[in-house]
């Protein structure tokens, strides 16, 4: 790629006293991208959000926005943006005068400033709303002039801090996708922190999912879903089954990990590990298949009623939890350990299938799991 | 918590007491003394409520109506300077780490557990020609001196102390110290409230601290400011101890005049009628000033 990132982190580090809240990132965010930096609470990721923006400098490393070093210019002066999760609208102005004050301070006058202002809430889809106060308004109106007040600015990046969090589930899903349309139209980089996973997955482009101060891993939605790279990730992104194992087969082609908790765990491709090295197996749920014992595709010459290639295991159902789209089902395994399932209710009637102290097969494909070496 | 009117009895127990006590030592006294202002002095000892404004009419005196005046000015003044400085404390103490909050507060409001008088005569000591201000400036001013010889500059003449007391400026400077702390009080609420995220949406959006603090900081501290300016010009207003100790011949307020009336003139009837005339400008600030405020929550 030619291009050059739009915001550079080099080995930035930030202590508060004894505290390390951000420990060595380095991150490059393109232009025009949707970036999200996710984690627990605590992770960081709102430090090194607060440290692009200006209000916090970071004690070691550097920050570069459009190829310039950021240390010594402050907030004001910085050609970003933010949407804070308060929304921080000015409740003594109204809705024009809140999205136009950073014209007004960078000296824009009456009729530019009073079209662009209009735009901007034409944007956010609240025509009409220039002359109420923020007292007036809902949390979600709120959150919309807080974003207009920002993109207004035409800034190179816009940061939002947990933008969706104080807004109910309905809202939230909407604003996810409005977020993600806006973003197109306007073609701004925009950089999210959230705690929220759904949300990060809906809405970004990159992911860095962030543990202790430190990136634990930065990749596209799908591969950190798919391909996590360690345990936090596995388990903070989506829902997971963890198995401790050794890697006893490790070829180009296939592997094997001997779990005490689920048993042989077969593979397709290689792992490339030390061979006999502790590992982890992640599985997700909805990987698993679940049929009463004997009524699976049964394949000549394998011991078990499972598809060719495919993993086997046999449990008791002992939790169920109906969610309408799916059933979650809490199985044990022959082992005593417990797996997780979750199964969608392609029928009406789906649901009825399995009740507690059914005994189940499960299978799933050998390239469903994933070999975790940290 | 019961309604008044299921415990009438058990409300009338409670309050009674701080009822009575108000009504026999505040508003009977207060009746006393205002028609005491409709009075004329019929001997040495005898008033006689005639029912005159002539009270009134001389305290509309060029004399009095002067010194009423200058005592709006100097409490204004007073007033103005507490903001001034009273602002960057408050905004000092709401910045500050937690753990020295609670000290920053108890330093402002120590001197409150100190007699007035006591701190009004430390404040004599601190500015009287010999006193500890002028000490330190004459040191200050006698050890500069003797360098400027060394960097080429005549030796100056021996230092010639300032007249700090006794005047304007002292009764200014007493005032300030002593209602400082009635002003960073209600600004310190105020500014505490204020969520920090809209300073750093201001700042954010390019706008500099001085623009922040005057355009966002400010006009939502409002009602912490109006209440700090109540409660600061109202007692300043009606100053007696600092004007009377720490003021020259020049720097009477109207409580100086209105003492001296009960005693040394012994004109009960025109002292009232002064303190009266104080009483209802006090009120008519504050009442415009709640009707402004009633006009303000009316337009939102």
């Amino acid at each position: 790629m030619a291009e050059n990132p739009i915001i550079e982190i080099r080995n930035v580090c930030k202590r508060f006293g004894q505290v390390t809240a951000v420990d060595n990132v380095s991150l490059n965010i393109m232009p025009g991208e949707f970036f999200v930096l996710l984690g627990p609470s605590g992770c960081g990721k709102t430090t090194l959000l607060r440290m692009i923006a200006g209000f916090e400098l970071p004690t070691e490393g550097q920050i570069l926005i459009d190829g310039q070093d950021m240390a010594r210019v402050p907030p004001n002066k910085r050609p970003v943006n933010m949407v804070f999760q308060s929304y921080a609208v000015f409740p003594h102005m109204s809705v024009a005068d809140n999205v136009g004050y950073g014209l007004k301070i960078a000296g824009v006058g009456g009729a530019e400033r009073e079209s662009r202002v209009r735009e901007a809430l034409e944007l956010v889809k609240l025509d009409g709303f220039g002359a109420r106060k923020p007292n007036q308004l809902s949390g979600g109106q709120r959150q919309r002039v807080a974003l207009a007040r920002s993109l207004v600015m035409r800034p190179k990046v816009l940061l939002l801090d947990e933008p969706l969090s104080a807004l109910d589930a309905k809202l939230r899903a909407q604003m996810q996708f409005e977020l993600a349309d806006l973003q197109d139209q306007v073609g701004i980089t925009f950089i999210t922190v959230t705690h929220d996973q759904d949300e990060a997955l809906s809405m970004a482009g990159r992911i860095a999912v962030m543990n202790k101060g430190e990136v634990a891993q930065l990749a596209s939605p799908s591969d950190l879903y798919e391909f996590p790279a360690n345990r936090f990730v596995a388990d903070f992104v989506g829902s997971v089954n963890l198995f401790e194992g050794k890697l006893t087969l490790d070829e180009p082609d296939r592997a094997a990990v001997d779990c005490p908790g689920l048993g042989k765990v077969y593979l397709n491709h290689g792992v490339t590990g030390p061979h006999g090295a502790d590992v982890w197996v992640a599985i997700r749920p909805e990987k698993i298949q679940l049929h009463v014992p004997g009524e699976g595709k049964a394949i000549r010459g394998a011991a078990e009623d499972a598809p060719e290639g495919h993993n086997f295991a046999r449990g008791t159902i002992k939790g169920m939890s109906y969610l309408g789209d799916i059933t979650l089902f809490e199985i044990r395994l022959e082992s005593g350990a417990m797996l997780r399932v979750s199964r969608p209710n392609m029928s009406r009637r789906d649901q009825e299938d399995f009740t507690w102290d059914d005994k189940v097969s499960m299978h799933w494909r050998a390239d469903s799991p994933v070999v975790l070496l940290s | 918590m019961e309604s008044w009117r299921n415990a009438k009895a058990l409300f009338a127990g409670v309050g009674f007491p701080p009822a009575a006590w108000l009504l026999v030592f505040f508003v009977v006294p207060l009746g006393v003394v205002w028609l005491y202002s409709f009075g004329t002095n019929t001997s040495l000892t005898e008033i006689e409520i005639s029912g005159t404004f002539s009270n009134y009419a001389r305290a509309l005196d060029p004399l009095y109506l002067g010194i009423l005046w200058k005592s709006v000015l100097v409490a204004a003044a007073t007033t103005v300077i507490c903001i001034v400085v009273g602002f960057p404390v408050a905004l000092a103490i709401v910045f500050a780490p937690d753990r020295w909050k609670p000290w920053m507060l108890l330093a402002i409001m120590l001197p409150f557990w100190t007699n007035l008088l006591i701190r009004t005569y430390a404040l004599i000591a601190v500015l009287r020609r010999e006193g500890y201000a002028n000490q330190a400036i004459g040191w200050l001013h006698d050890s500069l001196g003797a360098l400027a010889p060394l960097v080429g500059l005549p030796q100056p003449g021996a230092y010639e102390p300032m007249e700090l007391l006794y005047n304007n400026f002292a009764v200014i400077f007493g005032l300030v110290y002593v209602h400082l702390p009635f002003m960073v009080l209600p600004l310190y609420a105020a500014l505490d409230k204020l969520d920090k995220s809209l300073i750093e949406a201001s700042l954010d959006l390019g706008a500099g601290h001085l623009r922040t603090l005057l355009l966002i900081v400010a006009p939502l501290a409002a009602p912490g400011i109006v209440s700090g300016v109540i409660i600061t010009f109202v007692p300043a207003l009606g100053a007696y101890l600092t004007p009377d100790l720490l003021g020259g011949p020049d720097s009477q307020m109207i409580a100086n005049v209105i003492e001296r009336q009960f005693k040394r003139a012994n004109d009960w009837p025109f002292g009232a009628a002064l303190s009266f005339i104080l009483m209802y400008a006090t009120f008519i600030a504050i009442a415009f000033q709640a009707m402004k405020n009633r006009q303000a929550e009316a337009r939102q």
